[in-house]
This record gives C-alpha cells, sequence and structure tokens, in this order.
C-alpha cells in the first residue's frame, strides 16, 4: 500500500507533464484554431498512451531520471517537487521543460543528502536555453521558406491548403504526442518499477500487459488527464501568446521541434550515420519546450511580426526558475519528509580506496601518489570524498569520477533463483546469460568488480572501442550493467568487503 | 480523407458562386442593350434571369457560409471569404435592382443617349468580370490577385467618366427637367454596379495581403 501512496507524485508529475507539455506538440494548431481543443486532446491522449505502453516500455530496464535519488521516499519527495515547479509555471502559463524540473530538483536532493552534482548535467540545462531556440529558429525559417516556395509553385486551393494543414498539424501533433509519451514516462513512473505493485495481465486473452506496461498505462493516463483538465492554459502561450500565428506556420513550428528533436537528440540517427561512414550530427540537449518557442521566434523574426515581449521575458524567466524552484522545494520538502514523516529519503553511499582498488586504478593510469594520503579510510560523504580527491590528490575531473565509480561499495549476490525468476531473458542475450549464469553463487563488493567477472565470463558483456559507431551498442551495455547491478544488490554500503569472492 | 472531399465539395460551390455572379453581370449587360433597342421579349428573358442568378447566387453562398462554420474551416481566413461572397452578391443584387427600375419605370431614353447608356453597362460587366478573375485568384493564386484588381478600377473609373458625359449631355438637352432627372437617376443606377465591383476590389486587396504567407 506504501507504494501507491508514493506512486501519486509520480501520478502527479505525469499530470503537470501533461498540462505543460501538451502544448508543444498541438499548441500551434490549436491557437490558430485549426483543431479544436477537444480534438487535440483526444489525439494526443491516445498517442501519449500508445508511446508510454508500446515505445515506453521499451526502455523500461532504466529507472529515467529519478533513478539517480536512492530511497523511495526520496524519489517521491523529489517526483513532488519537480512537479510543483512544473505546475506554478503552467498556472503562469509559460512552457517550461519538465526535465529540467527533475534535474532541478535532483541537484535540490543532491544537496539534501551531501550527494555529487555532476557538473555536465548544469551545463547542460544552460545550453539547452540557448542552443535548441537558436537551432530550432534556424530550422524552422529554412523550413518556412521552403514550405511558402512550394506553396507559392503548386498554388493549392485556400481549402486545400487548410485540408493539408490541418491533417499535418494532426499528424505531426499526434506523432509528437507519442514521442512524448514515450520519452518521458520513465522519468514519471521508472523510478517506481522496482517496487511495481501491479503483475502481468492477459485481456480477454487477446494480448497481455506486463506489470511495467500497466505502471506506464497509469502514468500515461495521469498524463492524459492533465492534458485535458489544464493544457490549455499553456496551449493559448505557445499557440498565440507570444505571436499572433497562422495556420502553415504553426505547422512549420511543429514540424521544426520535431526536426530539431530528432537531428540533435536522436541517438539512432547518429548511429546510422556512423554506421555508413556518413558524418555524424553533433548531438546537442534539446527540450521541447524550448524548440518550440525558438521556432516561433525564429519565424516571427523573419517575417517582422510583432513580439509580445512581455509574454517572452515570462517565458525566459520562467525557464531560469523552473530548476530553481524545483531544486528550493526538493531541498525543503525532503526536510519535511525526513524530519516530520519519518521517512528515509537518501542511502549513504560508502566509499573506500582499497588494495584492489588501488591496483585497478593505477592499471587504469590514474596517479597512485596522490591517493596513499587517502589511504583506507572509509568516506560516507560523496561531496566531502570529491573534495578530497580534487584537493589532497589533486586529480582532475575524469580521474575524480572513475575513482569515485571504482570505490563505490556496496554487496552483490548473484543468487541462482533471481538468475531463473527475475532476468528478463528476452532482453539480454544468451552469451550474456550464460556468464551470468557462470557466476551464480558469488558476490561482490564493488560494482566495477561485478562487470569485469561478466566481461572476463563472456566479450558479449565488454564495452566495444570508442567510437560514434560503437556509441549506441555501448549505452544499451550501460543499461544493461545498470539493470543487472540493480537486481543482484542485496545490500548497500555497510558490506563487508572480506565477503567478496572473486 | 473526409476533411478533403469536403474541401472539394466547397470547393465546387465557391466556384458555382463566382459563374453564377460573372453569368449575372452578362445578362445585367444584356438587358440594358435590350431594354434600350426595345426589345420586349430579350429584356423580360433578362429579368427572369438575373432573378434566377440571384436566388442561385444567395443560396450558394448561404451554403458556403454554413459550411465553413460547421466544420470550422479556414479559421484565419473564413470572415474574409464571408466578406467577400457578401460583397460579390452585392453585385448580383444591384444589377438585378437596375434591370427591375427598368421594368417598373419605362424610362424613355432618347436615341442621343442610347451609346453612352451602352457604354456604362460595358464598363459594369467589365469590372464584374475582372473582379471575378480576381476574386478567383484569392483562393488559388493569391499572388496573382492584384494582377486584376487594376482592370477593376480602370472599368470603374471608365465608367464615372461616361455616367458624367452622359449627365452632362442629358442636362444640356432641351428635355423637361422631370425626365432629365429621370434620366440621371438612371445613368446612376447603371453606374451602381461598377461602384460594387470596386468595392470588392477594395476588399480584395486586403484580404490578399493577409492571406499572403
Amino acid at each position: 500500500m506504501e507504494i501507491l501512496f508514493f506512486l501519486s507524485s509520480g501520478l502527479f508529475l505525469g499530470w503537470s507533464l501533461g498540462a505543460n507539455d501538451a502544448a508543444n506538440v498541438f499548441g500551434t494548431a490549436v491557437g490558430t484554431r485549426m483543431v479544436s481543443f477537444r480534438a487535440a486532446a483526444i489525439v494526443c491522449s491516445i498517442f501519449i498512451i500508445l508511446g508510454a505502453t508500446i515505445s515506453g516500455a521499451g526502455a523500461a530496464h532504466t529507472l529515467g531520471r529519478l533513478g539517480a535519488v536512492n530511497a523511495l521516499a526520496g524519489s517521491f519527495t523529489v517526483a513532488l517537487a519537480a512537479a510543483l515547479a512544473t505546475f506554478w509555471m503552467t498556472r503562469l502559463k509559460i512552457p517550461v521543460s519538465t526535465s529540467q524540473a527533475i534535474v532541478g530538483a535532483i541537484i535540490g536532493w543532491n544537496f539534501y543528502s551531501s550527494s555529487v552534482t555532476d557538473a555536465a548535467s548544469l551545463t547542460k540545462i544552460m545550453t539547452t536555453w540557448v542552443a535548441c531556440p537558436l537551432i530550432s529558429a534556424l530550422i524552422a525559417v529554412s523550413l518556412f521558406i521552403l514550405v511558402r516556395w512550394v506553396i507559392n509553385l503548386s498554388k493549392p486551393h485556400l481549402l486545400r491548403l487548410d485540408a493539408g494543414t490541418r491533417w499535418g498539424l494532426l499528424a505531426v501533433g499526434a506523432f509528437g504526442s507519442y514521442s512524448l509519451g514515450a520519452n518521458n514516462i520513465a522519468n514519471v513512473m521508472g523510478v517506481f518499477m522496482p517496487d511495481n505493485p501491479f503483475s502481468d495481465l492477459s485481456v480477454f486473452g487477446l494480448f497481455s500487459l506486463t506489470g511495467t506496461q500497466q505502471l506506464f498505462f497509469l502514468g500515461a493516463v495521469a498524463i492524459s488527464v492533465g492534458v485535458f483538465t489544464y493544457s490549455e492554459r499553456v496551449m493559448g502561450t505557445v499557440g498565440g501568446g507570444l505571436v499572433r500565428i497562422s495556420p502553415v506556420p504553426a505547422l512549420v513550428i511543429v514540424l521544426a521541434q520535431s526536426i530539431t528533436l530528432f537531428l540533435f537528440a536522436s541517438q539512432g540517427l547518429e548511429h546510422f550515420l556512423a554506421s555508413r561512414g556518413l558524418p555524424t550530427i553533433p548531438l546537442v540537449p534539446v527540450s521541447s519546450s524550448q524548440a518550440v518557442v525558438g521556432a516561433i521566434l525564429g519565424i516571427s523574426l523573419f517575417k517582422g511580426a510583432p513580439i509580445r515581449y512581455n509574454v517572452l521575458g515570462g517565458i525566459s524567466l520562467g525557464w531560469l526558475a523552473t530548476p530553481i524552484v524545483a531544486g528550493v522545494l526538493a531541498y525543503f520538502l525532503l526536510f519535511f519528509v525526513e524530519n516530520v514523516f519519518d521517512q528515509q529519503v537518501s542511502r549513504v553511499v560508502e566509499y573506500r580506496i582499497d588494495g584492489p582498488v588501488r591496483t585497478e586504478l593505477i592499471r587504469r593510469g590514474v596517479d597512485a601518489e596522490g591517493l596513499g594520503e587517502l589511504g583506507d579510510e572509509l568516506f560516507t560523504n560523496s561531496v566531502k570524498f570529491k573534495h578530497d580527491l580534487e584537493k589532497s590528490a589533486g586529480l582532475d575531473d575524469q580521474h575524480v569520477s572513475l575513482v569515485m565509480d571504482m570505490s563505490r561499495l556496496g554487496l552483490w549476490d548473484v543468487e541462482e533463483a533471481v538468475i531463473a525468476n527475475d532476468v528478463d531473458t528476452h532482453w539480454l542475450t544468451t552469451g550474456q546469460l550464460d556468464a551470468l549464469r557462470s557466476l551464480s553463487g558469488r558476490q561482490f563488493v564493488h560494482a566495477w568488480r561485478f562487470h569485469q567477472a561478466l566481461a572476463e565470463a563472456s566479450p558479449e558483456w565488454r564495452m566495444k572501442p570508442k567510437a560514434t559507431v560503437n556509441k549506441q551498442a555501448n549505452k544499451e551495455l550501460k543499461k544493461k550493467l545498470e539493470y543487472i547491478e540493480r537486481l543482484f544488490k542485496v545490500a548497500s554500503p555497510s558490506a563487508n568487503p572480506e565477503k567478496e569472492q572473486s | 480523407m473526409s476533411l478533403f472531399k469536403s474541401s472539394h465539395n466547397i470547393e465546387t460551390k465557391i466556384d458555382g458562386f463566382f459563374d453564377t455572379v460573372a453569368e449575372g453581370g452578362l445578362v445585367y449587360r444584356a438587358g440594358v442593350r435590350a431594354y434600350l433597342a426595345g426589345d420586349t421579349a430579350d429584356f423580360e428573358h433578362a429579368i427572369v434571369s438575373i432573378d434566377k442568378l440571384e436566388s442561385q447566387a444567395d443560396k450558394l453562398s448561404k451554403e458556403v457560409e454554413a459550411h465553413l462554420y460547421s466544420h470550422s474551416l479556414i479559421p484565419e481566413h473564413r470572415g474574409d471569404v464571408l466578406g467577400l461572397l457578401e460583397n460579390s452578391d452585392n453585385m448580383i443584387d444591384t444589377a438585378k435592382t437596375c434591370l427591375y427600375q427598368f421594368s417598373v419605370e419605362q424610362p424613355s431614353v432618347p436615341e442621343e443617349f442610347h451609346d453612352g447608356f451602352r457604354k456604362l453597362a460595358d464598363s459594369g460587366f467589365s469590372a464584374v468580370e475582372a473582379v471575378i478573375v480576381s476574386a478567383r485568384a484569392f483562393f488559388k493564386d493569391v499572388n496573382s490577385v492584384k494582377d486584376n484588381l487594376y482592370k477593376v478600377h480602370h472599368f470603374e473609373k471608365e465608367a464615372d467618366g461616361i455616367s458624367d458625359r452622359l449627365k452632362r449631355s442629358v442636362f444640356a438637352s432641351d428635355l423637361e427637367l422631370a425626365h432629365k432627372i429621370h434620366l440621371r437617376y438612371f445613368a446612376l443606377n447603371v453606374e451602381r454596379v461598377s461602384d460594387r465591383a470596386e468595392e470588392v476590389a477594395d476588399r480584395l486587396a486586403i484580404y490578399a495581403i493577409k492571406r499572403t504567407i
């Protein structure tokens, strides 16, 4: 029952996401009155549910962003803070990135739990604010010129153009909604997967839904309810509040947004190009909210249409405020949840640079002299550990993160029962499963030793050389390793290093 | 696909509407000519025709209006299209009123003024014809709308000139003052069709700018 309570904040986050992000896919269509709000909400909801249940569940082995939070009550609170921040922005009719609200809330959790914040996530947010609208604006203007040229050349009847634009807006909106569901459901529901209260269900013997699919379906329904009940506000801003938009530019805007996300965030495309020896497009952090606003501004500036700068100022402030508000809220809510409701919001992560870790680090090129000063000391505060590594050992960022990763303690027990009952045999290859079985009965206190043992048992558990063409395969392998790690972890920290058998 | 089928249906109706208005222009010119020529049968036929055409144009424009609203089509240009249809309908209404006035009041037009009245009706018809070409372009090729609009202004100006000369010559004649005033009234009536065409042209110029992508 406890899980159902914790699930509520995930559902609230889903609701906020629907209320805010639906505007990115249907805002311009509704704003130009080409598609009624009701029709948009129905199409959007159907495709969000399909995307979340079909494609979202495909990536169900990842916990989403909130996976960084290592206690369920912590995840609940972080999701609640992100949802509240997004909800506030929705009340102000500002399109914001829900992912940034989540990242902001996680940073709040990092501060609260003395965990290290990855500097890259901050840089990523700031890059998204600038680069994403800029890229999207350029794509929108290029696409607009092209579309205008085609229309002037083909001279369609006003009514035919209207019908075509309407179909286009519906189709792109449906596609965008599908992606919205598929890409965001893990952020909304992923963290609750290990405690999923649902079991597999057969629907009239026609098809069966896994527990994860049911959980994701529930999350998608929450997003859809958000779309129906509260998305009209932000749609008003995107579809006409910022700039008055005509139907054809409205279609160009959503198309430009989709293209921006596809070109600059698609690892599938990057892999496709790299595997054919073609130059790849650099991946840039992008967000659909930022892309849609960039596209609107690009076309307006190109056409010389008047922009409502007060609305634009509000949106910019909203972008800036979202992660900050989410972070601050998370910090205070965590304090409240921990001290008033007596819930564990974070688990201590322990680090120790013991003999085997030191040997492996030296093998991997880390300067051993600096590490010597840190000795066999047990660290329970990652911020302090990081600080010591930087100051005492004088390591650079890359080596600091390597040392932290390798010296992290835990207890992983490769139990035969877990291999037989819990491992997803469809996802892992036969070679990977065999390797796992060969480790049956062994225990590890370091995740990297577990990885190493797997790699020794089968080449299918080995990372490929660093190259763009291998990026996707390595990412998939990393996901599998994280999944295996999570599945076999029996205790965090305080594990007895003597137990390790390798 | 019903969206495309529905739009094709309404396209046909809009085309039919402009065909009707253009035909109304032709009938108006033929009617004035028949009256001046004293050809009663042709004139009566024109009266019957313009009556039918005016009803047909009304019916079509109402159907288009209802369809555009009930299917929420062209939300951005719906008002403009309805304004365009309404104003175009005014042209045929004015033409009908003009012929009816000839039929009711049976003005006596001396031979020397026939040419002026004929030319006035010709200019009115030409203005209607040119504005219909532009109106059709508004739907299909907005960039060429202005290509015909100058013709409308030209014919309207021409009609103004003809009307002015006609009225001057009427008042310079030896006719009774009441007769002169009656003829002036008819000159104004015949001229009014080109004025309506110019009103449509003025609106079209603005609608075309709004519709440019």
